[in-house]
């Protein structure tokens, strides 16, 4: 049994980060629909409304996401950050200004404000997906580390071919994933809107994130993560579907389902490696050799048994009580705060 | 400049940012779910104002408490890769299960409590803020526990040259976390306090200022009103929250002091030099140095005088008692150099620093004000509460425009009381990263120099780009949010609740507001 925990604990992070891609890939992708989208104030108020209640929910799925990371695989989480240093503070940098921005917005009544801070919502989201997507498809591509799992060769050692095809993949898919969710949760001129856009977008914007698919199991696929990626793909011809018969719900969910899959088909390939190296291939990070002991995963274990269907339960619950479309009429006046 | 000067700068800076927000997230966010307890409990109106308008500014501040301690959960690994590769067999678990546990909650029905007012069932409303606060008092506990353990390492072995949990009750039952967390607790609630009553103390001066309350001639207040917002029940919202706040800010000083005086005792068991640095002691004693003069900054004790000094207070601190001696420098370097060395290892993790002289002495200027800026802004705070409770028996505060000035300033006492404390606790326990414990309870041998924690793959001009874009960056929020929160008290109740600025004006819009799919706390 303890031999397996550092398995599981691998698909447990894998898990993680595909359930980070899945809800707060729609509300980076309604960030920065915010400025490619929305068409006046209004528009912009009811896309933020349509992630209101819970995007800083979706946001802990990063924060679990790393912190498991450091907890059941340290070598894996020290070497990963230290050696995508630059990404990740641009990622930080990223989120820091889109949550407040979120809050900050309509603190205050007047265009030139308001139109600052959606542009921090739209290039902080741009900037936290495409440095999210640069990092996974690395830790499945490759960084050149040494022996000690420290990056050799500066600074940009990470800017490679890889980097760039999983930044445009995780930041397409968010552009989509966020049509299909607004125009599952709007009414009105925003709807059509967004309908629009996805069934327009979704048939490119999954390129990279196949291709991504594609790269990793050319060197190392099986049988089943092969079909995984067929899988998907057809997944993504049924949501394209949905949308045309005018199937919000089915349309998203199957966009949705068609990612799990492919984040599967890509960590099913890469495992046991965690994070390779493109140095030599003993200095790979693997499920073994960079995982916490026994005891700690075991203990990690229980909270998480006890812990992810509670969150999943509260998370799906706050979704329901927040089910209702929003649209421009629900939008009430912007108030203005007057000094007494 | 070593990159490890710029990676400690980054975490200082960062970390004190953070908790600049994170003691008025807790304490705040306790105050207002009390405040929608008692609005729900008794029905009055005041509560339900109150609830709304601290509410709101908690909600502008806790935004910025998430952002930036979304820094804090990447930073050990993308500065301190050395440092999270040793101690993660232990220190990664807490920090999962603070964001598992508490951040999930937490973030999930906060934002219910926002967008559910008048959508969800009002207990259950009220059971989302509980929810929410409950658990960042929670993730509290957890990161205290990661922390407590780099003062203390318990419940592990050394198996090939890294720590390894072996206990994790011993871990999570840390005396030193077990404490930290009250304490930390009891300062949280101190800066709510404090905020409480200089907040409410500009409102009831603004009233009289405003020529709507007067004092009579028996010199209680004679309440006026005015329509809209400022009406009489505006008066009760100001003054409840400033009494309530003095109370509160006095209780957490009583609160630290205790708990305080408690943590003073493992320290004297745990880190004997961080005692005797706080207290710029060279040689063993049983005093209590009020001022001592000389050069503090000089790394070396030859030249300072304990100027006052109170007999066995020291002692009292450190163990209880009138007499024992606590330890001073001149004691303890020749016993840390024996245990430890007197050179950091030849070692390439050491970089330049490798086989160096180790100072054992964190820096004396810092660890001793830090330790008398902690304790005497918090009393300075908890005394001027008591005063203002006193004034505030007539039911209102003077006209003078400097006193109102005093209250509002006097917010920022036990903040600067709560950053004292961590640098304080952080910079005591150099040039350890993971503090060595010679006390029997810890486990001896588990320790790590801040030298070598620093990652090695980062250069210099990484550290250095990061640096100077968090720190311009969080200085703009800063202003930001001090500028927001202003805007907002200034607009008293009414910037919370609309509802109160419009007084009987009907404007078309209104009518929207009726409509049940109208989100009450839009965005
Ligand atoms: C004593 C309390 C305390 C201390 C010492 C720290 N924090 Fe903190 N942290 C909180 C108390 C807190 C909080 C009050 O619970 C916050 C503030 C706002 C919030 O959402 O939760 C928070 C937010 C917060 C978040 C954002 C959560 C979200 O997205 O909702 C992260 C990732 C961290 N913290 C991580 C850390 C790390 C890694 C720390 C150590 C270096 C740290 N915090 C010190
Ligand atoms: C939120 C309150 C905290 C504050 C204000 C704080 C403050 C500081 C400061 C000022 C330093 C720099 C010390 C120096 O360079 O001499 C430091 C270092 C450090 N602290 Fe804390 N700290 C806090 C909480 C924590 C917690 C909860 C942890 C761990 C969970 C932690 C881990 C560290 C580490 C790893 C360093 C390494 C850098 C160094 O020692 O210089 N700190 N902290
Ligand atoms: C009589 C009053 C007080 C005493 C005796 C006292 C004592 C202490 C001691 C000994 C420590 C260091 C623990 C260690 O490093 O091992 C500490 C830390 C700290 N103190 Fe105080 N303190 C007092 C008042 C306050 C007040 C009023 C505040 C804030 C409003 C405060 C906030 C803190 C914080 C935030 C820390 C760092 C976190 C921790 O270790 O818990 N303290 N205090």
């Amino acid at each position: 049994m303890t031999e397996a925990l550092p398995t599981v604990w691998f698909v447990l992070i894998a898990l993680l980060w595909a359930g980070y891609l899945f809800l707060e890939g729609f509300d980076l992708g309604v960030g920065m629909l915010m400025k490619l989208m929305a068409r006046n104030d209004t528009q912009r108020r009811v896309l933020l409304n349509t992630v209101g209640p819970v995007w800083d929910g979706n946001e802990v799925w990063l924060v679990t996401a790393v912190g498991a990371t450091f907890a059941a695989f340290p070598l894996w989480y020290a070497s990963l950050l230290s050696a995508l240093y630059l990404p990740f503070m641009l990622v930080l940098l990223g989120l820091i200004f889109r949550a407040v921005a979120f809050e900050w917005r309509g603190k205050h009544d007047s265009d030139a404000w308001r139109n600052r801070w959606d542009w921090a919502i739209a290039l902080g989201s741009f900037t936290a997906a495409a440095g999210i997507g640069a990092a996974l498809a690395l830790t499945t591509t490759g960084l050149p580390l040494d022996a000690n799992g420290d990056r050799v060769g500066g600074a940009f050692a990470w800017a490679t071919a890889p980097a760039f095809l999983g930044a445009a993949a995780v930041v397409l898919f968010c552009l989509v994933h966020a049509a299909a969710f607004v125009a599952l949760k709007t009414d009105g001129g925003v709807r059509r809107q967004a309908d629009r856009l996805f069934r327009r977008l979704l048939p490119v914007a999954m390129i990279p994130f196949v291709g991504w698919a594609l790269l990793i199991q050319a060197d190392d696929g099986t049988v089943v993560t092969w079909s995984a990626v067929v899988l998907a793909v057809v997944a993504f011809l049924v949501s394209h579907r949905s949308a045309a018969i005018g199937r919000d719900g089915r349309a998203f969910a199957a966009l949705g389902i068609g990612m799990l899959i492919l984040v599967g088909s890509i960590f099913g390939a890469a495992f046991p490696v965690v994070l390779p190296s493109t140095i030599d291939t003993a200095f790979d990070l693997t499920v073994q050799n960079a995982s916490s002991s026994p005891y700690t995963l075991g203990l990690m274990s229980i909270v998480a048994c006890i812990g992810l269907p509670l969150v999943l339960a509260y998370q799906a619950w706050t979704y329901w009580v927040f089910r209702r479309r929003v649209s421009e009429e629900s939008i009430p006046a912007a108030h203005a705060v007057q000094a007494l | 400049m070593e990159a490890l000067e710029i990676a400690r700068w980054q975490f200082g800076i960062t970390t004190v940012y953070h908790f600049v927000m994170v003691p008025l997230t807790i304490g705040l966010g306790l105050l207002v779910a009390v405040m929608q307890t008692m609005w729900h409990r008794t029905g009055h109106e005041q509560y339900l104002r109150m609830t709304k308008f601290w509410g709101k500014l908690f909600l502008i501040n806790f935004i910025v408490g998430v952002a930036t301690g979304l820094v804090q959960e990447f930073q050990f690994g993308m500065a301190w890769s050395e440092y999270s590769r040793f101690v993660g067999d232990v220190f990664g678990a807490p920090l999962a299960m603070e964001a598992l546990l508490a951040f999930f909650v937490e973030s999930t029905f906060l934002g219910l409590w926002i967008f559910g007012w008048g959508r969800l069932p009002k207990r259950l409303h009220l059971m989302s803020l509980w929810a929410a606060v409950l658990a960042s008092v929670f993730s509290a506990y957890f990161i205290l526990v990661a922390n407590s353990w780099m003062q203390h390492p318990v419940g592990v072995e050394m198996v090939e040259g890294r720590p390894v949990m072996t206990d994790a009750w011993a871990v999570f039952t840390n005396n030193t976390a077990l404490v930290a967390f009250p304490h930390t607790l009891f300062g949280c609630l101190a800066v709510a306090g404090a905020f409480l009553l200089g907040i409410s103390w500009y409102h009831l001066w603004k009233r009289r200022h405003d020529g709507i309350d007067a004092v009579g001639a028996d010199g209680r207040v004679v309440v006026g009103a005015r329509t809209g917002s400022r009406d009489a029940v505006d008066h009760a919202v100001w003054l409840r929250s400033a009494r309530a706040g003095a109370v509160v800010a006095m209780i957490a000083f009583a609160g630290t002091g205790i708990t305080g005086d408690l943590q003073g005792k493992l320290m004297f068991d745990q880190q004997p030099m961080k005692m005797a640095a706080a207290e710029a002691a060279c040689h063993d004693g049983t005093g209590f140095s009020i001022l001592s003069v000389g050069n503090l900054g000089a790394q070396s004790c030859d030249d300072i005088t304990a100027v006052i000094e109170v007999p066995g207070v020291l002692s009292f601190l450190a163990n209880g008692d009138f007499t024992t001696e606590v330890k001073g420098v001149n004691t303890l370097l020749p016993e840390y150099q024996e245990k430890y060395g007197t050179n950091l290892p030849d070692d390439p993790r050491y970089g330049d620093l490798a086989g160096t002289e180790i100072d054992y002495l964190p820096v004396m200027e810092v660890t001793y004000w830090g330790f008398r800026i902690m304790i005497g802004f918090g009393a300075i705070a908890a005394a001027a509460a008591a005063a203002a409770l006193w004034v505030l028996r007539r039911g209102t505060v003077p006209e003078s425009r400097w006193l109102m000035r005093l209250a509002v300033f006097g917010i920022l006492a036990p903040f600067g009381a709560n950053i004292a404390g961590w640098v304080f606790t952080e910079m005591g326990r150099q040039p350890f990263v993971v503090a060595p414990n010679p006390d029997p309870t810890g486990v001896d041998g588990v320790f790590m120099f801040t030298a070598a924690a620093v990652s090695p793959g980062v250069s210099l001009t990484e550290l250095v780009t990061s640096l100077v874009l968090f720190t311009a960056v969080y200085a703009v929020l800063l202003v930001v949010e001090v500028k927001l929160l202003m805007t907002y008290v200034r607009g008293g109740t009414a910037s919370a609740m609309p509802e109160l600025a419009h007084t009987g004006d009907d404007d078309a819009r209104s009518g929207r507001k009726d409509d049940g799919d109208v989100l009450a706390f839009a965005y």
